[in-house]
């Protein structure tokens, strides 16, 4: 949208849709075209669109499960050295080594690592926070948190080309396509 | 079933369950947003500026109280030997409690895909970290001396002390904490992508910068969506037994004690569902005036409000159960000091406070058996504000009435609440109406994005009427 003239390459081609409907099929098509460096921008998570992108799982689940696993055996650890190392104490004729007592620290600490391990696992998988972009050059874009959904393709892919790539995506129904500048 | 749905007035019934939509006016994705986003860039309503200087004003009280408790000591309090327990431990464990509506209707609700939690879930979430905030300054100003409040946590100090992992009052630092965490981490990543279309939105430099700022540059990629999806799944599954173990560790506060009336194995599931019992009751009390307030009466509709009702009579119902319990345990269970406890609670010096919590917590609910009155605006607000009533007496009578006559009749006692007691109360109550209406003021109560998700044409093969697009192709 910025309009130069210079002869940079382009950060890539963006693509406006109307609907759900329209981006989900859109979005099967791009995949099936074999491109690689895109991406659909929608204002809600729209069902069965990581399919439709041809997207992996995500390994986010395997993140919280070690920054669980790591509050669990940290919170057994550190009662247990406190309890029966550092500041060894009976009370109440329990043993010094009380299992019972310590698993609701373990469980919350379980919990709190896993909460951490989640959400900033989520942001680093993002490569969020990244506060500017260059799609947040174009107008039409500030649309996509409100009803608009995008697709997006970067010059970076091998199969790149100004031209061809946004006939195609016309084709796929877009009510407007621009090159937004890097 | 067809008949029904032919009937139905509205333009379309979910195909699969022919149940009736959920925003019933304007449902395109526009308007959804302009509906929430609208009251944040309109001036905010008169109500919304004289609750705020209420607010502000029982802030300072609580400010003034809090300092005052600290430059005098806790005998400023009404508390005594042997009730050493007070209003201060009643009011934590009933903000608490408060807390734990929001978890259950961002969490548990989502896991159990109940579509209707996304219009009540932002503001239910917001409910529940102030209300934990409201909480939190209990404990805290009770210990006595708050300079050294650092003792509750395992950090190496000076006198080469350590705390005791096996008090439940060391768990509790543990579970509250812990909660009051997870809930602003989830919160705050629901926030996301609605932070993202105030941004969007925004004219203003300052609240463009502000709002870009928190929302960390989302730019709803779907390769973000779904990490961030995922994300919101696991904060769910582990928010489900975070929520269900805070109230229980709350219970072993007294459960785990000797005291007659409190050393009871039934304690944690009757502290959980009093406290969703009371929460949803507080979700009911902010969300009827606030819908009216702002105009979110179609997306807040009159069947979110029922849905709550109908968990209200079912944990109003629960805790009943647990009230009946408690008394043919104390006779079956043989124990004469349990049975004195029990026989003390009902016609004892604190009769008053038992029957208060009977009426509005047993009673009170089980008018939600007829549709007419959980569908009626006025009935629902008026019954919540006695469920807050009823569960605020119900913590004052487990507190206090098995510490005021325990086993030693030489030391009994009756207590009686001060000045600073009911100030540091009120006060608590202006943090949260300050809060509150901060959060009216400057974030979406109602979870954008997540509303927009749940409209029939918001699905992909969505076939329908012209009006939304029309099927594609």
């Amino acid at each position: 949208m910025t309009g130069t003239t210079n002869s940079s390459t382009p950060w890539g081609l963006l693509a406006e849709f109307e609907t759900p409907q329209a981006i989900y099929h859109a979005c099967e098509k791009v995949r099936d075209a074999g491109y690689t460096a895109w991406d659909a921008h929608t204002p809600f998570p729209v069902h069965g669109l990581d399919k439709a992108m041809g997207l992996k799982p995500s390994v986010l689940p395997w993140i919280t499960l070690a920054a669980g696993l790591t509050g669990l055996s940290g919170a057994l650890l550190l009662q247990w050295w406190v309890s029966v190392i550092e500041y060894p104490l009976v009370i109440s004729g329990k043993p010094l080594f009380s299992l019972p007592a310590f698993a609701p620290i373990m469980f919350e600490l379980t919990v709190l690592l896993s909460a951490f391990g989640t959400v900033f696992g989520m942001l680093a998988l993002n490569r969020l926070p990244m506060l500017y972009h260059p799609l947040f050059t174009s107008e039409r874009f500030e649309r996509v948190t409100d009803d608009r959904f995008f697709i997006s393709i970067e010059s970076s892919d091998s199969k790149f080309d100004a031209e061809t790539t946004a006939a195609f995506l016309r084709e796929l129904g877009a009510d407007h396509v621009e090159l937004v500048e890097e | 079933m067809a008949t029904q749905i032919l009937e139905n007035s509205t333009p379309y019934c979910d195909p699969v369950d022919g149940r009736a939509p959920l925003i019933l006016k304007d449902d395109s994705f526009a308007g959804i947003t302009n509906a929430v986003a609208r009251p944040i860039e309109q001036p905010q309503p008169k109500v919304w500026y004289v609750l705020f200087a209420l607010g502000l004003a029982l802030l300072g009280l609580l400010g003034v109280s809090v300092l005052y408790l600290i430059y005098k000591g806790t005998g400023i309090w009404g508390i005594n030997n042997p009730v050493d327990w007070g209003w201060a431990i009643v009011n934590f464990v009933w903000w608490v409690g408060i807390g734990h509506a929001g978890t259950l209707i961002s969490a548990i609700l989502y896991l159990f895909r109940q579509k209707w939690r996304t219009s009540i879930n932002r503001a239910a979430e917001a409910m529940t970290i102030f209300a934990v905030m409201c909480a939190g300054v209990f404990p805290a100003i009770h210990v006595g001396r708050i300079w050294v409040i650092y003792w509750v946590f395992p950090i190496p100090n000076q006198m080469a002390m350590w705390p005791n992992f096996r008090s439940p009052l060391l768990w509790d630092v543990f579970a509250v904490s812990t909660y009051f965490t997870v809930s602003l981490l989830f919160w705050y990543t629901g926030l996301i992508p609605d932070l993202a279309t105030m941004r969007d939105r925004t004219k203003g430099r300052i609240a463009r910068a502000v709002y870009g700022l928190f929302a960390l540059g989302w730019r709803g990629s779907n390769r973000h969506w779904q990490h961030y999806e995922r994300a919101y799944l696991l904060l769910a599954g582990l928010s489900t037994p975070l929520v269900l173990s805070v109230h229980t560790i709350v219970s072993f506060d007294f459960a785990v004690s000797q005291v007659p009336g409190w050393h009871t194995t039934i304690f944690p599931p009757y502290f959980v569902a009093g406290a969703i019992f009371s929460g949803f009751a507080m979700v009911l009390t902010l969300m009827i005036p606030v819908r009216k307030l702002y105009g979110l009466e179609h997306i807040i509709t009159v069947r979110h409000l029922e849905n709550t009702a109908k968990i209200i009579l079912l944990t109003g119902t629960l805790v009943g159960y647990a009230y009946a319990m408690e008394f043919f345990i104390a006779w079956y269970g043989g124990n004469p000091y349990e049975a004195f406890a029990f026989v003390n609670r009902m016609f004892g010096p604190y009769a008053w406070a038992y029957w208060i919590m009977i009426a509005c917590n047993v009673i009170t609910p089980q008018i939600f058996w007829f549709k007419k009155l959980r569908t009626n605006l006025t009935v629902l607000f008026i019954a919540s504000i006695f469920v807050n009533i009823g569960m605020w007496f119900e913590r004052f009578v487990i507190a206090v009435t098995s510490l005021h006559r325990d086993y030693l009749p030489s030391s009994w006692d009756y207590y009686s609440p001060t000045f600073w007691d009911v100030a540091t109360y009120l006060g608590t109550f202006g943090l949260f109406i300050t809060m509150f209406c901060l959060f009216l003021r400057y974030v979406p109560a109602i979870a954008i994005a997540e509303v927009k998700a749940v409209v029939p044409h918001a699905d992909p093969h969505f076939v329908g009427d012209a009006a939304h697009g029309g099927a594609h192709q």
